[in-house]
């Protein structure tokens, strides 16, 4: 996977969070800090958010690997191996 | 201007969807109003010909001033309830405002770096301008120097008349604090509260909840507060005293469920717009409604009839880590409903002892309206109801 690619995902994911948190300061977002709890999501944000992924890149995230989306960085990791 | 909720008592008229000639029907959005909740899309009740609009775009006016009048078989009638005896004279002058469609801090962040967000493309829901939309353009622009505005001055000193139209179409944390104390305030002193708990075992219900969710795709799958709702709606048949309103030293029951979503804003207070008729839909309509209303909350587009009409209000403090939360009813609805998180207790259930999945709901209730074994009634219906979520 090259770096141009996990730079669109990145941004990907920051675009998906913007639109369920469009108060929240993405900038300067922690790519380790857990994003439920740094950006204040309630369960329906969340699915708002993986859904947004999935409009984005087809990527259809299971409930039991939600866990996984837990940082930017660990959304990252998860979405380019399982991109399709 | 439509009361949005108890606690309004002026609206700013931000933009017309319609102007004199425009057909509308029933439920259309013919306005945005800006209050201190947020930008309120503003729906009409009755269909017809909009005759003239009375109210220019960026000013303020009371609960209760007519708008706009419409013609319906030729007639001019009033297009919102209310006398144009009301009509008050504007209090701050009129200045045209392009359709803008962005969030709070998009709208902040724009002001602050001189971006004009009409010009932007808006990725959010709706095509709503987010802050990282505005962001981009910054990045794209490389604008000098920030014109900082802070928001305490504005709120501070009103807005000399030039800069009315150009004021935060956000949400006014300190007037909505203000709104909050005073609904609030009204409803200690007015409203003989009295609380229920009961702890359900959602063994069951989340079991069903995860086969059913493994089977749909991520745009279908639904959340246990949308069971959490429909159970609610269906056990206030039961219990009618819980569903409405009190006005006028009259309890006025509603035979619809218009349920009231208390959601958190990250920006400071609350809001609880209602989902409509949830005793008339699958709890699939309920997940799609809830879900659209949270996302819809977020970006500050609520419509008129979501703000003013719930029947009953339901709380959810589950993603907070609370475990109960007994509210505080929201005047002129009779009762609120809270669940908190569902925790894993160990619990005895036909002689075993086991560990199960437990939420603990709770009832506010208005005593002038219903007894203590009544709520308890409704309590044991919420849990009857979520043994079989198959049947919600």
């Amino acid at each position: 996977m090259s770096t141009i690619n996990r730079d669109a995902v990145r941004q990907t994911i920051l675009d998906a969070l913007s639109s369920v948190a469009p108060e929240a300061d993405l900038a300067s977002l922690d790519p380790k800090a857990a994003l439920r709890e740094t950006l204040d999501l309630d369960s329906m944000d969340f699915l708002n958010f993986v859904i947004a992924l999935h409009k984005a890149l087809g990527t259809d995230v299971p409930e039991r690997d939600y866990a996984k989306l837990a940082t930017l960085e660990s959304c990252v990791e998860y979405l380019v191996t399982h991109g399709r | 201007m439509p009361s949005l909720g108890a606690d309004m008592d002026a609206g700013t008229l931000v933009e017309w969807h319609v102007g004199p000639g425009t057909v509308v029907k029933r439920g259309d959005v013919v306005a945005l109003v800006e209050t201190d909740k947020g930008i309120v899309e503003v729906e009409i009740w009755e269909s017809g010909t909009i005759d003239a609009v009375l109210v220019a775009p960026g000013t303020k006016v009371p609960v209760g001033t007519v708008l706009a009048t419409t013609r319906a078989d030729g007639a001019p009638t009033p297009a919102t309830a209310a006398p144009p005896a009301v009509l008050n004279p504007p209090v701050s002058p009129a200045a045209p405002h392009a359709e803008v469609r962005a969030s709070p801090a998009a709208k902040q962040l724009a002001r602050e770096q001189g971006i004009d967000v009409t010009k932007l493309h808006g990725t959010g829901p709706h095509d709503t301008v987010t802050r990282a939309d505005v962001e981009r353009a910054v990045g794209a622009t490389a604008t000098g120097a920030p014109a900082t505005s802070p928001e305490h001055e504005r709120m501070q000193a009103p807005p000399p008349p030039a800069a009315a139209a150009e004021r935060p179409s956000g949400i006014d944390t300190a007037g909505m604090r203000r709104a909050i104390a005073a609904a609030m305030a009204r409803s200690k002193r007015e409203i003989p509260h009295y609380y229920l708990s009961a702890d359900i075992d959602l063994a069951a219900t989340i079991a069903w909840l995860e086969g059913d969710n493994a089977r749909r795709p991520v745009t279908e799958r639904i959340l246990l507060a949308a069971l959490l709702l429909k159970a609610t709606a269906s056990a206030i048949r039961e219990v009618p005293e819980i569903n409405g309103h009190f006005v006028d030293g009259v309890f006025r029951p509603s035979s619809a469920a218009h349920l009231g979503v208390a959601i958190s804003l990250r920006q400071g207070g609350l809001i609880a717009p209602a989902i409509h008729d949830v005793q008339d839909k699958s709890v699939a309509e309920v997940q799609i409604a809830l879900r659209d209303l949270v996302a819809r909350t977020r970006v500050g587009r609520l419509r008129s009839s979501e703000m003013s009409d719930p029947t009953l209000t339901v709380t959810n403090l589950g993603d907070q880590g609370v475990e109960s939360v007994f509210g505080v009813i929201y005047p002129p609805q009779v009762a609120l409903v809270g669940f908190g998180r569902v925790v894993e207790r160990p619990w005895a259930s036909g002689g075993m002892l086991g560990v199960r999945p437990i939420v603990t709901a709770t009832l506010s209730a208005d005593h002038r309206v219903s007894d203590g074994h009544r709520g308890g009634v409704f309590l044991a219906a919420v849990n009857r109801l979520l043994q079989r979520p198959e049947e919600l």
